[in-house]
Order: structure tokens, then sequence, then C-alpha cells
């Protein structure tokens, strides 16, 4: 008997070392898999469980775990939570959003760089920590920018963003409607269904991040780019003249494009900085006539159109300029219509990038990671993006720009004792719903300090009174004065 | 067939190894009550204040057992009782876990407490039967006896008053304040039924039959006891719903007429019937085509019921614990539904990771090695078969039951040998421990020079020296 009893030990070897690769596949091969599967809710319990990160700004956190005696360890709290939710996002058990999502090993104790601190816990039988995530965001800066758009009213949809011209750090990304992501990070977990359900349905989406989730047509603020692809290709500065007056003849077409309230220019040649000023439709629908394709697109990409820039914060949406154009649509695409879209952040990054002497840096919002609030393990470096224009061109364009704060359309960003340099845009979209207002600037315009955009989507103000210097040049102006003034 | 090897057998004597078998034991010792301060260390922050009661209790049932096979079993094999030790040691270990973490969600049990009295009980009657039993072949006796006692106990959910349905298997029996599984009980009755039948009929089931495709088939008239074996099986599945014990019973079934006969013929004859009643049941019944779909596709079935929420979370836990587990009070296996019977190794894995799963597997391997070898030295027929017998239904259980939990084949339930929480499965398998330390110390015992059994097949009628 002893031959078969040999082949079934071979046999029963064979079964139990099948066990042993399976569970080999199970919790190493296949972990990693298993552990990400939505359905997997240990993997959040633990990290609701663990004490998380901060998210500081300055030295105050916007986003802590603070102890809680429920069934969950920690309690995830947001000091300011509708100030700086679209920055932070949210973390609750069923998912999460902003630098909590995109910083998440690092605020959970997982990052490869929180390893020394990991051991050193493990062995002194402390408790697992997170790392802390510094932003780039300035108070002040944030504060006016949440506090102007608040000021809109209760239904308004917009956002602003501000950014260190020479460093590319974000200095301010506000958004509104806004939500409180306190509510989220509730351990009451029917409740959190119920509240991200509403808010998920909200038809005002207060869970988007506008500054950087929505592309809308810039409007003129946009002819910064369509004046800088004609002075850097075709040799034009800010005294070149070209044609005002009240309408542009669209060729292949009966259509026309008129100025704002249908008004004249003022004149039949003039300055391209007085049709900068006064946002001049005509000049700039000549100019794109007179622009190829290639060279406002190419423009447009150099300043960050199309690209896919923002790496500490998602979903980004990807500004554009749409592809092939016959005439008509590429005189409409100089002045910011049609198709083409920015987010408000790509608009900041097109006044940075004139306001850094043509160079437009890599925009990024964490600054620094530390271990337990102390040592820093990580710092940004600041990153060169494109030099977009020479820095010839963006003298030229910031002396526009000066112009237009000074005696243009942007008066309401005037700051006494400071140069600002500014630009409006009033984006008409469909005529059943009302134009966006946008504003980009930068302040001291002879030392730029910071760079700003703002979007205002819509409003509770009447039609008529829709105007980019009207509702978001003084939002801009009180981020600058916050910097320049301070 | 092996007489030559035992004519070389002879001359060889086996050293007795109870100094080793005392070495290992302490090691066995180490992980049980280790593992139990580690649990209180890990969940409590405190070594646990009981230790040392709990930790004495511990060294004096394996201690006991290891001064009883001394005195009744000198030549046993030194390496069994020092694995099952541990095993039990660990399993007592994860299931107090187990208790703190169920208490922790609000559902308090004392399932470490119960499963110690079990191995104290499981522990005393290993101790009677090495003690009873100084010769097992007086079992073969019991053939018929065993296996009806078998069928009885098969039947005995299925009757009205004391047999109870719980989480769908009809598979115990309450009588009065007890519970049992007896199917468990029923492995090693049944074991010995075969193999008491087998040795007897081997050879009528081994010589006859005719050659087809270089494979000898038996002969029809022969295919009688498969075909019971078969039809019990099926019995089991379709009334008791227990996939499990089904699939366990006729495999061994299998594995030893195999062993008997020595003709793969047999193998290939109960795999085709095992595969048509498996093909039949899932056509036929919805559990057992419930457990191929979730085994197919885990994800889909998580959240309905019958569902697989149970596994998947096993898996999940297995997946988070990773290469070296979260550790004792880091995971979270309370969220595996009767994570201390069948899904043990799901907490296991969790919180000791795949290492220990490993080792645990490698502690199942290492009883089965010693099984088999028992039954490859052993010098008569019967106890060949039932040494060979119970090692293979070891590695069947471990294989059904582990690769069901961790997704390799569909889940069929039954318990993990010596860790799950279970009072029949822990006392039959310290019965099953004894009887294979009672065959190995015959089988390792120095040949007497008188009267040495010339045909291993005469044993039958041989008259057996009691005591």
């Amino acid at each position: 008997m002893n031959k078969p009893i040999r082949t079934m030990s071979l046999f029963c070897l064979l079964l139990l070392t099948a066990l042993m690769l399976n569970a080999t596949y199970l919790q190493y091969y296949r972990a990693s898999a298993l552990d990400d599967d939505p359905l997997n809710r240990r993997v959040i319990q633990a990290a609701f469980s663990r004490e998380r990160g901060a998210i500081l700004v300055g030295k105050e956190p916007v986003a802590e775990s603070v102890p809680s005696d429920d069934a969950y360890k920690f309690q995830r709290q947001y000091p300011e939570p509708l100030k700086y939710a679209p920055v932070t996002g949210y973390f609750s058990y069923f998912s999460q959003t902003g630098i909590e999502k995109t910083e998440n090993a690092v605020l959970s104790g997982d990052d490869s760089r929180l390893f020394v601190t990991r051991l050193l816990d493990l062995l002194s039988n402390a408790e697992p920590k997170g790392g802390s995530i510094d932003l780039t965001l300035n108070r002040k800066v944030q504060d006016a920018a949440y506090a102007g758009l608040k000021g809109l009213g209760p239904g308004a949809q917009g956002a602003a963003v501000a950014i260190e011209p020479s460093s590319g750090r974000i200095l301010a990304m506000a958004s509104v409607p806004t939500y409180d992501p306190n509510k989220l990070a509730s351990h009451d977990l029917g409740e959190v269904t119920g509240i991200y359900d509403r808010l998920n349905s909200d038809t005002n989406e207060p869970l988007l991040n506008r500054s950087i989730q929505t592309a809308l047509p810039p409007g003129s603020t946009f002819k910064l780019v369509t004046a800088a692809a004609a002075i850097e290709d075709q040799g034009y500065d800010a005294d070149s003249l070209v044609p005002g007056g009240t309408t542009l003849d669209l060729p292949q077409t009966d259509n026309t494009i008129k100025n704002e309230n249908g008004i004249s220019c003022g004149g039949n040649r003039i300055t391209l900085t007085r049709a900068l000023e006064v946002s001049c439709n005509v000049s700039f629908g000549w100019l794109g006539l007179r622009l190829t394709d290639e060279e406002l697109r190419t423009q447009a990409e150099k300043f960050g159109f199309g690209q896919h820039y923002l790496d500490d914060l998602g979903p980004q949406a990807i500004s554009r300029f749409p592809d092939t154009l016959d005439d008509p649509l590429r005189a409409y695409s100089a002045i910011g219509q049609y198709e083409v879209a920015a987010t408000p952040l790509q608009m900041a990054m097109v006044a940075a990038g004139i306001a850094n002497q043509g160079v437009v840096m890599k925009p990024y919002l964490v600054d620094q990671v530390r271990a337990r609030d102390t040592q820093v393990l990580d710092k940004t470096d600041d990153v060169r993006l494109s030099q977009a224009v020479s820095a010839r061109t963006a003298n030229e364009l910031t002396k526009m720009m000066v112009g237009v704060v000074k005696q243009g359309t942007g008066t309401t960003a005037q700051i006494p004792g400071v140069l600002v340099a500014g630009k409006t845009g009033t984006a008409q979209s469909t005529p059943s719903r009302p134009p966006y207002a946008w504003f980009v600037s930068f302040a001291p315009a002879d030392d730029p300090q910071i760079a700003v955009a703002v979007l205002v989507q819509s409003s509770d103000t009447d039609r008529s009174e829709i105007a980019g210097s009207r509702l978001a040049a003084p939002i801009a102006k009180a981020m600058m004065e916050a910097v320049v003034n301070p | 067939m092996s007489m030559t090897q035992q004519g070389s057998l002879l001359g060889f004597v086996h050293r007795r190894r109870r100094g080793a078998e005392l070495f290992l034991l302490f090691l066995a010792l180490t992980v049980g009550i280790g593992g139990y301060a580690a649990v209180g260390v890990g969940v409590q922050g405190e070594v646990p204040p009981d230790i040392l009661a709990y930790g004495g209790g511990l060294a004096v049932l394996i201690l006991v057992a290891h001064v009883v096979v001394r005195l009744t079993a000198p030549y046993a094999d030194p390496v069994l009782l020092p694995i099952v030790a541990a095993l039990n040691g660990l399993g007592l270990a994860v299931i107090h876990r187990l208790d703190l973490a169920y208490e922790d969600a609000g559902r308090k049990h004392d399932y470490a407490q119960q499963q110690l009295v079990w191995m104290t009980v499981g522990v005393l009657l290993f101790v009677g039967t090495l003690v009873v039993l100084r010769d097992h072949r007086v079992l073969q006796r019991f053939t018929y006896t065993s296996g009806l006692a078998a069928i009885l106990l098969l039947l005995m959910p299925m009757l009205p008053v004391v047999g109870r349905t719980i989480n769908g298997a009809r598979i115990w029996i309450h009588v009065g304040p007890f519970s049992l599984q007896p199917g468990e009980v029923a492995k090693v009755l049944l074991v010995v039924a075969f193999a008491g039948y087998l040795v007897l009929h081997r050879d009528a089931l081994a010589l006859a039959g005719r050659r087809v495709l270089f494979i000898d088939l038996p002969r029809g008239r022969d295919l009688g006891p498969i075909l019971g074996m078969w039809l019990v099986s099926l019995g089991v599945l379709v009334f008791q719903k227990d996939l499990g014990s089904s699939l366990l019973f006729f495999g061994l079934f299998l594995v030893m007429l195999y062993i008997a006969t020595e003709r793969p013929g047999w193998l290939v004859v109960g795999s085709v019937m095992f595969l048509a009643g498996a093909f039949a049941a899932y056509e036929l019944f919805g559990h057992v085509r419930n457990r191929v779909d979730i085994w197919l596709d885990p994800m889909a079935y998580y959240d309905r019921s019958p569902g697989s929420g149970q596994i998947v979370e096993s898996m999940f836990g297995m997946a988070w614990g990773g290469l070296i587990g979260r550790g004792f009070g880091n995971g979270s296996p309370e969220r595996i539904p009767f994570a201390e019977s069948d899904f043990i190794i799901g907490a296991i894995g969790e919180e000791l990771g795949l290492t220990a799963v490993i080792a645990v597997i490698l502690c199942y391997v290492l009883i089965v090695e010693r099984g088999l070898r028992t039954a490859l030295i052993c010098r008569d027929g019967f106890g060949k078969l039932v040494a060979s017998g119970l090692a293979c239904a070891f590695a069947l259980q471990v294989f059904v039951v582990v690769g069901g939990v961790t997704g390799l084949i569909p889940l069929t339930g039954l318990t993990t040998p010596f860790l799950s929480y279970g009072g029949s499965s822990l006392v039959a398998n310290w019965v099953i421990v004894a009887l294979l330390l009672r065959i190995s110390d015959q089988a390792r015992r120095p040949v007497p020079d008188l009267s040495t059994p010339d045909d291993a097949d005469s044993d039958a009628t041989q008259v057996v020296k009691l005591g």
C-alpha cells in the first residue's frame, strides 16, 4: 500500500501548496487592488481611526483631526469650512476630494517620505500619526477673495484665484457657492449620505471648485493673449495703430462684430493701447483676422491653454483654444468668444506671465510636507512652465494694462499709490443667460507681487449692470490690496 | 507489496524522542501563551492580568498530554503533539482577540473560555483514547459498528426534536444544553469503518476488473460500496446542505479506496461520479449554484442575501493584513461574520499577515506529513489505512476550508482543524491525533522477537494482546 500512500502525500502537498500560493496571491499581489476596492471599508475606517495630519495655512490649520470618543478615535474638523472648502476638499467616510485626496498619503501617514517617522512610531509604540501639509495660500488674500465673492449675494456663482507671479505659488483660491466639509466629515454616516446627495444634486453645484473646474469663455480678458500674439509675431507695439470705429465686417458672412453696447472705440485709427483700454472688439476682431490660427493657438498654449499644470488639486478642467477656424470664427475667438474657454486659474496665469517678464511659473498649492507638525520633509520648488512672451512684449502689455486701470474700463480696480495693471472681460454666452464678468490684474505693475483673476459666472445683479469692471474688479482690488498694501 | 520494506525496517529501531517532544512543546506553549499576551498588549495595551492562570492552565493541559504519551505511547511520533498544541494555542489567542473585537462592536461572547473548556475535554479524550486503546487494531472489530454509528450520527440532525438548522445547514443536534456537530465525529468513525472494510475486501476490489484505455476499471458488482458512499455524500449535500462535509466524506472514501487497492482506476471512477454529482447539484440546487456564482464573481454578490459579504470581507481583511499583518488590535476582524469558526484564517491573515497564514498551512503540512509517514512505516494494513485516511482527511479539510475562504475554490464551510471555535471539531481532532500517535507508537516500537505476523493481510484474524 506504500506506493499509493506516497502518491497521496504528493497530492496533499500539492493541495496545501496551492493554498499557500493562493494566499500569497491574495495578500501580496492582489492586496492593493483589494484595498482600493470601493466596497472595502477597512482602509477608510483605519484612516478614520488614525490621527490624520493637518492642512495648514500660515501657522493655523484649515483642516485638523481632533480626538473623538465615538467608534472612530478622531474627528476631522475644518475651522473655516466655507472659505477653504474648494482647496481642502472634504474627508468623508465615503469619498475624499481636494488636498485631502491628493495629499492623502502624507496626511494618513502612508507616504514613503514619512517612513522614518513611521518606524519611530512603531518602535516607541506611539499611535501612528500622519504628516501635515503647509499650503501656499495667504490668509489675507483668501479672506478678501471669499468676502468679495460672498458679497455678490447668496445665489452668486464665481471664483477668484491669486498667484505670486515670480514663483507660481497660489495665494488665494475661492469659489462660491461653497459647502461645509465638516458636515461631510461627520461620523453620523446616514446624515453624511443625505447631505452629500443634496449637495451633489444641487443645480448651483456647490461641490465644484470653479477656479479650476469651470472653463468658460474668458471674453475680453483673452484680448491680452491676442495682443501678446500680435506683438510677438507681427511686430506690433503699444503705440501701433489699429482700426477703431463701431463695427467690423466679417468676411464670408453678413455678420459684424460690434463693441459692447454698440459704442464707438473713438476714431477710425486708434493705438493698440487705446483699443485695450476701451476693450475695443472691432480692433481685436481685426487683429484676429490678421493673425493665423496657429499664431493665436500657440500663444494661448504658451500661457497654459491645453495643458494640465496643476498637480496639487483635481480634477482640473483644461482651458482650450478651438482647432481650425475660418475667418469669422477666428475674429470671435480673438475677443474670447465662440469656443474659447478658460478657467480662472488659467486667466490668473496669463496675468502672472505678463507680470513675470513673460515667464509663466507652474502653479502650486502645497508648499511643504512636514512630519508631525515640525520637521520639514519636503519643500516644493518653483518650476518654470514656459516663456509665454519676451520680456519686451511683457513690458508693452504691462503698459497697456496699466492704462486700462488708469483711464480705461478697469478704473474700479485702482489702488491709491500703487500702479495696478488689469483687464476687464464680459463674455456673452447665449442670449438667454447673463454674461460672465471677468477681471484679471496684477500689482504693483512695476514690481508685481500678486496676479489675480476673478470670474463672476452669475449673480443676483441686474443683467444690464453686469460687467467685469462692476462685479469682478472690486474683488480683485481687495485681493491685491491684501498684499501690496498690508 | 510492502513486505520488503517492512523487512528492512525490522533491523532499524526508532528512538523514542520524548525529550525532543518536550522541547517542541515548550515552543508550542510560547506560541499559545505569547499569543494570548500579544492580544492583551495589542488590544488593551497591557499584558492580561490572568496571564499566569491562563498560561498555567494551558501548560498543565499540554504537559498532561505529554506525560500520558510518555507512559502509554513512548515510541509515538514526537512532532504531532507539539504542532497540534501550537495550533490550538494560536486558535485560542485569536478567538480571545475576536471576543474582544465583538465586545467592542457590542456583541459580547466568551468563545475563548468555552473553547478552553472544549480543549480540556479534547485533551481528556486524547488521554482516554491513548490509555484505553493500547493497540489500534482492536478498532478493526468495530468496522461495521463504526459505520453504522457514523450513518446514525449523520442522520441525527435530520430528526425533528434534536436536529437544528444553523446558518442554513442542518448539521447540528441539540441534547439538553449541549449542541453537537455530529459530522466531525462521523469523520473519525468513517475512517475506521472504511479502513476495516477495505482491508478485508481490497483483494477483490483490486484484482478483478478489465482494462480500458490503460486504466484498470473495476467490476460492476464491486461498485456497490463506492456507490453507497456516493449516495451518502449526496444525501449530506442535499438534505443537510453541507457541501464541505459531503466533499470531505466522498474524497476521503475515494482516497482510502485508492490506497487499499493501489488502483488509480478507482480515482477515475470516483472523480467521474464526483463531477456528475457536483454538476447535478449545481443544476438542481440553488444553494450550490449560489456558492459557485459567488466564487466566480464575489464582488457582485457583496450586498445580496445569500451573498458574498463574508468571503469578500475576509479577502479585504487578508489583503489589508498584507505580508506581516496589522497586528493584534489593529485590524477589523469583527467585520467578517463567523470569523471565530469557518473564517478564522481570515482573522489570522488580517492581523498576523501572510507570514502567519503560511506558517499555519505549513503546520498542517507537517501534520499530514507525519500522518502519512506513520502510514508508511505502519506494519499492518488496517493501521496504514486509518493513518493515511486521517492524514488525508486533514489535508482535504484544510484545503476545502482555507481554499474556500481565500477564494481558491467555492466556499463550502468546514472548520479549520484546531483553530476554529467549536467543540465537536476540536474534540474530534484531538481524538484523531491520539489515534495517529497510537498507530505511530505501534509502528515505531521495536518489533518483539516472537510472534511477528508474516502476512499483513492476516491481521483480521490475528489474536491481539490487549493492555
